[in-house]
């Protein structure tokens, strides 16, 4: 009797140990990006990195503003939920009301594989392929641009969006739709007016999730955007808040190499943000 | 926090102890043949040359299992004057010495040459540009490829990021530091090639050694860039890797030892490996 309860305490203590390296690691990273964000913010002045408009760092006199890559990842973000969540959503309803159990499996298989696929393979189609004919549609002399960033981050945040929608359509209990069937709407008027606002919360978790995914993404959009600090617009090459970091951290030293960790924290708190709002649309899910 | 710090040096230590088994192991091996040197050789300088020093400081490690190597990416001008005050013992300089310095009692061993060739599109018709005229369509004087003798298009500039070394070579060779009007800004010298050979109207920089058949580098004031050009100086976007030495000093045996070893036949595999074409 004694045995096994040591043995149990013993598991425990294994359980506990294993959940607590996660925990470790969260704050460790985050540990680690405060302290090494904070310095080059200091140095040059929040205000002056936040929204400087220009950054230069290995020039002569070099200039730290982020503001280009802030709006950068703001409004790529922003577009990229604009065309990914119309087409998810729409995708998430078929496949949860309407499609018939072979063209779901199918298709659900094919989300699946979409979600599988590496980000660097998504930015070596899009270089190769989606540059190119922008530039040849648009008539522009170059077609790393925004508009690059944006359909590619459109692709990509499709399984995250589907699937979450397509879970939250599913737990919609079934007496709602048959009520409201019963009182002679159309199939289609039940799914729109019934189904999908008893499920908004887990629709608006897999809106917040797909920004997430968007914001955070960097070597797909740093193959097709082009990466020259400019300000947003979107036949121009732009830089990602995600890929500043990457595309100059390898051969930084000095204030240079500490203004990209401040980006880094800069992302990370737009991340925190998102995961803030995203786990306040699901507690809001259960409570009800 | 403090226990952070006391488990990161715990693991530093841990790792130290492993390192200082594996260098006395390689010390052994070889041991044999040549004379059994130990010590450190401190570098100091350009960072450009951070690639072919740490190529060839990885390879001269393993070769001399005493010897540890160190490399401090400080920027050429930095690089001269540590090793001019004894702080170093090879300075690393991507630019000849000037004679000022040369007066401070510095010699000067070129190791090898950075040629950075000018790659425009394989459809491209322009297949001659002079140094003037390649500043002037990065800095944005020119814009358009009829101004320097191609179809009516506007010209595309791709060029490497802040930071890289061949952008700084590029950059200090034409006269052109942060003045430079880059319309892509590419973090590999793979991407640069495949960006230019995607599109007909690009220009991009990239350095000798990777350019491949999908692009095509054109003749700078004539003179196609070759290993031969590169060295007898004709082709002139290129720029010395030196090595700086007191002239009246001498080298501890370690850096004498690398020294020789970083000049010798043996090293050329190397340095070509790192992109850069090595000296006589």
């Amino acid at each position: 009797m004694k045995n096994k309860r040591l043995f149990e305490g013993i598991i425990h203590g294994i359980f506990l140990v294993f959940g607590l390296i996660t925990v470790g690691f969260v704050l460790l990273i985050t540990v680690y990006l405060v302290i090494s964000g904070i310095p080059a913010i200091r140095e040059i002045g929040l205000i002056k990195f936040m929204f400087g408009k220009t950054w230069a760092s290995t020039a002569a006199e070099p200039r730290y503003g982020i503001l280009p890559f802030i709006l950068t990842s703001v409004y790529g973000t922003a577009g990229a939920i604009l065309i990914g969540v119309p087409v998810g959503f729409l995708t998430a309803v078929y496949l949860a009301k309407l499609a018939s159990p072979k063209v779901k499996a199918v298709m659900e298989s094919a989300v699946s594989l979409l979600a599988g696929i590496p980000s660097v393979v998504y930015g070596l189609v899009g270089m190769l392929v989606l540059v190119p004919s922008i530039r040849k549609i648009f008539n522009i002399p170059d077609g790393a641009s925004l508009l690059a960033a944006i359909i590619v981050l459109a692709v990509m945040i499709l399984p995250s969006v589907i699937k979450v929608s397509v879970t939250a359509l599913e737990a919609v209990p079934k007496e709602y739709e048959d009520a409201s069937l019963a009182l002679g709407a159309t199939p289609v008027e039940t799914y729109f007016r019934v189904s999908v606002p008893a499920a908004k919360s887990g629709i608006a978790a897999a809106v917040a999730l797909g920004i997430g995914r968007g914001i955070g993404e960097a070597m797909a959009v740093m193959m097709v955007s082009g990466n020259a600090p400019n300000m947003p617009s979107l036949f121009q090459s732009v830089c990602f808040l995600t890929t500043a970091v990457a595309s100059e951290m390898s051969y930084s030293s000095g204030l240079q190499q500490q203004a990209l960790f401040s980006i880094a924290l800069v992302l990370f708190l737009f991340i925190m943000l998102i995961n803030a709002a995203l786990n306040f649309f699901l507690k809001r899910d259960k409570e009800k | 926090m403090k226990k952070i710090v006391t488990l990161m040096l715990a693991a530093a230590l841990a790792v130290s102890v492993f390192a200082g088994c594996k260098s006395t192991d390689g010390g052994k091996d070889s041991g044999g043949s040549s004379a059994e040197v130990s010590g450190t050789v401190a570098t100091d300088g350009s960072t450009s040359m951070e690639k072919v020093i740490g190529a060839l400081g990885e390879a001269f490690e393993n070769d001399n299992g005493g010897v540890t190597f160190t490399y401090n990416p400080t920027g050429s001008g930095s690089g001269i004057k540590a090793v001019a005050e004894g702080r170093c013992d090879i300075g690393l300089s991507s630019r000849e010495l000037k004679d000022e310095e040369k007066s401070q009692g510095l010699t000067s061993t070129v190791l090898a040459y950075d040629g950075i060739a000018i790659i425009v599109n394989p459809e491209n018709t322009v297949s001659d540009l002079d140094i003037e005229t390649i500043a002037g369509i990065y800095t944005g004087e020119i814009t358009n490829w009829k101004e320097v003798g191609g179809k009516d298009a506007e010209i595309v500039l791709i060029g490497r990021e802040a930071g890289s070394g061949t952008r700084d070579g590029f950059e200090s060779i034409t006269g052109t530091e942060d003045a430079c009007k880059y319309r892509q800004e590419l973090s590999s010298t793979g991407d640069v090639i495949t960006t230019v050979a995607g599109n007909p109207d690009a220009i991009g920089y990239a350095s000798l050694a990777s350019v491949k058949d999908s692009v095509k580098a054109v003749k700078v004031g004539g003179v196609t860039p070759t290993e031969k050009t590169i060295k007898d100086g004709s082709y002139v976007v290129q720029r010395p890797f030196v090595l700086v030495t007191k002239t009246d000093a001498k080298l501890s045996s370690a850096a004498q030892k690398f020294f020789d070893y970083a000049t010798s036949e043996d090293a050329k595999e190397i340095i070509y490996g790192a992109g850069v074409v090595p000296a006589d």
